[in-house]
């Protein structure tokens, strides 16, 4: 110890004070409570309201889900159960359960059918979305749309097989003259599998009962099961045709840009509900006369149509959005355009765009429940036609719009979630 | 100096359509053109064959028709004998006017919310983030749906309002909520009430130049001039007292209950009340996104060099933040009110007559002439959509960042 200040200064105090606790509005939950919630006057009246506002729906919501009644046939006994009490009537989605998932024309006994394909489709998608899924499962990604056709809608295996086994004809034709030029490769392997699909297309149409499933009408699938349905199959389509629309309105030839340019303004100048009723009512007038293509694929090929308009702009603006440089480096490596589209530029702007490409998807999931305005039966049409308007059920509203609420909230908000995760994964640029 | 070597010359040669750059393209343009016209060709082949085997043409004439239809929300004088061309242009003025208020109202929640969602209470943010997630991923037509529902199951019906001790009241004696429609009181112009609203205009657009003067005080003498009451009392004053000078022209009808149901005021009925608050509620979910996105556009760096330089929080928010902000909010602003556009044409789920329910549901359905009805309706929103974004690229052209 120094004694330089024994005379100046009556005390040095040489140990550290213990340390205190900070005060108690400082710390921990109330300290938390003061800044995030009652901060300023505006803040704590906002918080008070909110409170106000969860706690009025909380009392209101917990007696109808805690009542909730599952096993009655109809809403008349629901409600004498219930005898005056607030409660849900549960009991529609629990008796309606199938009609709601599958339609109420689809037969009862093949519903095992879309729902094993439903459960191939996970895993089909699994290599597709997650990239450490093991790779030999893209096979069966490859497989899996042959699979769920013959699954969903029946008939003998051998057609969709036959078109399998001609679209890998075109594959290898494809890679047979790929080496001359990419557009001889794609005409030969277009010829090669149209060839092959109409040739051996008389080997179903001769044996119809071999490895078979009971045939089912595109007119009988509804309910949920249709709604992914359309979603599904309409965003695979899309994404290919939308990836030629985009570099279509890239190009340099007039021609090309002005076709894809009129296409899509058009396309997305309209609402989508226009072209579901030119699905219903005018398609059919540019078909062959005496041909009689069903609702269903009318209504893929106008929703397809409608999204792949959409992702064509989400992959301009991926497009647009490479530097320049990238391009350049493309032609300086003496690769053709199709060499510097599939191996530089496509993996890159694909890459920037898949916020938005599933943006895009969301959408066309959520816009599938406008078929219903075209008297098709899916979830919204089940609900609104035949269940709300049957004698046993009509009334029942919280219900059943809560359960498509639900529905549709878990697969929408799931795919988004899935983007931004899939967004980190790959942000591999320099920071 | 650097030379550039020439094509090769020589005799032109047919591979060279395939194999040389200069002429590849055309070959191309070629082949797509020829494939269009094919296919042109193919479809309208089988439209004609098709419309000969059914017996039909394509003509118009059935606009003139009369249509022998009613519509229960019209904007303008509207009989069941007038044509098919008024019916299509009341839905056409349907369907402007919730594209209107629907507009209006989605920015004003979008706003709100999309400002609430960055505010420093937890408890609101998260609210508000339950809000846009839930109504982002459902689609529209359920919201639509089922606040139609709620809207006849929980306001009460028009014979409610009937005897002594009536189940319900009208609010403020003026407004009657019904499950059928919404009944407002509707101003009644009198002798001389053009004047009122004439008054009323010219101090609308006195406010805007008194802000402009305000503005260039501010910029070219550096002279404040307080703008926010003096516009108050410009919007007001002169209004009110031409208003009791003239002697009160404009005066209010209320709704009254008669027999069975309202009489005289305004009636909104419930099907276009249900489709203007699901618009408005699932459109400003995705508007409050965007203001969300760009009022986080703005670095803080430029809200700590303001308040450096000494700007007060308003003037700040005012003059650097909103205007750079606003920048990256407008474009997609505007796409979200084509989106709103187009998405009421789902108000054919509901039965509120706009112009896919008239010229798109009933008339095609009474006429048959589905192409016709369906081009014409394509036409409209097309024209819709174009117009739109020809503002929007005069607007993005203006705001651009002027780079030197």
């Amino acid at each position: 110890m120094s004694d330089t200040h024994a005379q100046s200064v009556a005390f040095v105090r040489d140990t550290m004070l213990p340390e205190q606790p900070p005060p108690a509005s400082e710390a921990g939950v109330i300290k938390w409570m003061r800044e995030n919630l009652f901060k300023g006057w505006f803040n704590s009246i906002l918080t008070i309201v909110s409170v106000y506002f969860i706690f009025k729906i909380v009392t209101g919501a917990f007696p109808w889900f805690a009542n909730g009644i599952w096993t009655t046939n109809s809403l008349a006994e629901c409600r004498e159960i219930l005898d005056g009490a607030t409660g849900a009537c549960f009991s529609v989605l629990t008796e309606r359960w199938n009609q709601l998932l599958f339609g109420f024309t689809y037969p009862p006994e093949a519903y095992w059918r879309p729902t094993l394909a439903f459960f191939m489709l996970i895993v089909a998608i699994a290599p597709v979305l997650y990239p450490k899924a093991p790779r030999q499962l893209l096979i069966f990604t490859g497989i899996y749309p042959f699979l769920a056709y013959w699954l969903i809608w029946g008939g003998t295996l051998l057609a969709p097989l036959m078109v399998l086994v001609g679209l890998i004809a075109g594959y290898f034709a494809f890679k047979q003259f790929e080496r001359q030029s990419f557009a001889m490769g794609m005409l030969a392997g277009i010829v090669a599998a149209i060839v092959v699909i109409w040739a051996g297309g008389v080997i179903p149409a001769s044996m119809p009962d071999v490895l078979a499933l009971q045939a089912i009408q595109s007119r009988d699938l509804g309910g949920f099961m249709l709604n992914m349905i359309l979603g599904t199959v309409c965003v695979s389509l899309s994404l290919p045709l939308g990836i030629m629309l985009a570099l279509g309105r890239q190009s340099s030839m007039p021609i090309i840009k002005w076709i894809c340019v009129i296409f899509i303004e058009f396309i997305r100048g309209v609402p989508l509900i226009t072209l579901l009723f030119v699905a219903n009512v005018v398609l059919a007038y540019f078909f062959p006369p005496g041909s009689n293509i069903d609702l269903v694929l009318r209504v893929i090929i106008m929703i397809t149509m409608f999204s792949a308009a959409y992702i064509a702009e989400v992959i301009r603006g991926g497009l647009a959005a490479l530097p320049r440089g990238q391009y350049e480096a493309a032609d300086s490596l003496g690769l053709d355009y199709a060499q510097s589209m599939r191996l530089i530029i496509l993996p890159q702007a694909l890459k920037i765009s898949i916020p938005g490409i599933v943006n895009v998807a969301v959408g066309l999931f959520k816009d599938t429940t406008l078929v219903s305005v075209i008297s098709m039966f899916d979830l919204v049409g089940m609900i609104r036609g035949p269940i709300l308007a049957s004698t046993e059920w009509n009334g029942v509203y919280w219900e059943l719009w809560g359960f498509a609420v639900f529905l549709f909230f878990i697969v929408c908000f799931s795919i988004s979630k899935y983007s931004q995760w899939l967004e980190r994964q790959l942000a591999t640029d320099h920071r | 100096m650097s030379t550039i070597s020439d094509p090769p010359s020589g005799s032109f040669q047919l591979s060279m359509l395939i194999n040389d750059t200069r002429y590849r393209s055309y070959t191309f343009q070629f082949i797509a053109l020829i494939l269009l016209i094919l296919a042109f060709a193919y479809l309208g082949y089988n439209l004609l064959a098709n419309l000969q085997a059914a017996g039909l043409n394509i003509s118009y004439k059935f606009l003139g028709e009369p249509a022998g239809y009613d519509i229960n929300q019209t904007l303008i004088p509207y009989t069941s004998q007038s044509t098919h061309w008024q019916a299509s242009l009341v839905g056409v003025l349907n369907t402007l006017l919730v594209a209107f208020l629907g507009c209006i109202m989605a920015t004003i929640i979008g706003v709100v919310v999309g400002v609430l969602r960055l505010s420093n209470n937890w408890l609101v943010r998260q609210l508000m983030s339950i809000y846009v997630e839930i109504f982002r991923n459902v689609p529209v037509l359920i919201w639509i749906l089922i606040i139609m529902a709620v809207f006849i199951a929980v306001l009460p019906q028009p014979r409610d309002f009937r005897g002594d001790d009536a189940e319900a009241s009208m609010v403020l004696g003026m407004f009657a909520f019904t499950g059928r429609g919404f009944y407002l009181p509707a101003p009644v112009f009198g002798a001389g009430s053009g004047v009122v609203v004439a008054v009323f205009l010219a101090s609308i657009a006195g406010i805007f130049a008194f802000r402009n003067y305000a503005k260039k005080a501010l910029y070219e003498r550096g002279q404040l001039i307080p703008t926010f009451w003096p516009s108050l009392a410009i919007f007001f004053i002169p209004s009110i007292i031409a208003y009791f000078i003239l002697g009160r022209p404009i005066s209010l009808e209320y709704p009254e209950l008669k027999g069975f149901n309202f009489q005289g005021g305004i009636f909104m009925r419930n099907s276009l009340i249900a489709l203007w608050f699901a618009l408005s509620i699932y459109t400003a979910a995705f508007i409050a996104e965007n203001v969300r996105a760009g009022i986080l556009a703005v670095s803080k760096g430029q809200t700590e060099a303001a308040a450096s330089l000494g700007l007060r929080p308003g003037r700040i928010m005012n003059l650097v933040v909103l205007p750079q902000a606003l920048r990256v909010i407008i474009p997609p602003l505007i796409s979200q009110y084509l989106n709103l556009t187009k998405n009421s044409s789902l108000a054919i789920a509901v039965g509120y007559m706009d112009l896919t329910g008239t010229l798109g549901g009933i008339t095609l359905n009474q006429t048959g002439r589905a192409i016709e009805a369906i081009f014409l309706l394509m036409l409209f929103y097309l024209a819709i959509s174009l117009g739109i974004s020809a503002i929007m690229n005069v607007y993005n052209n203006a705001v651009k960042l002027k780079e030197r």
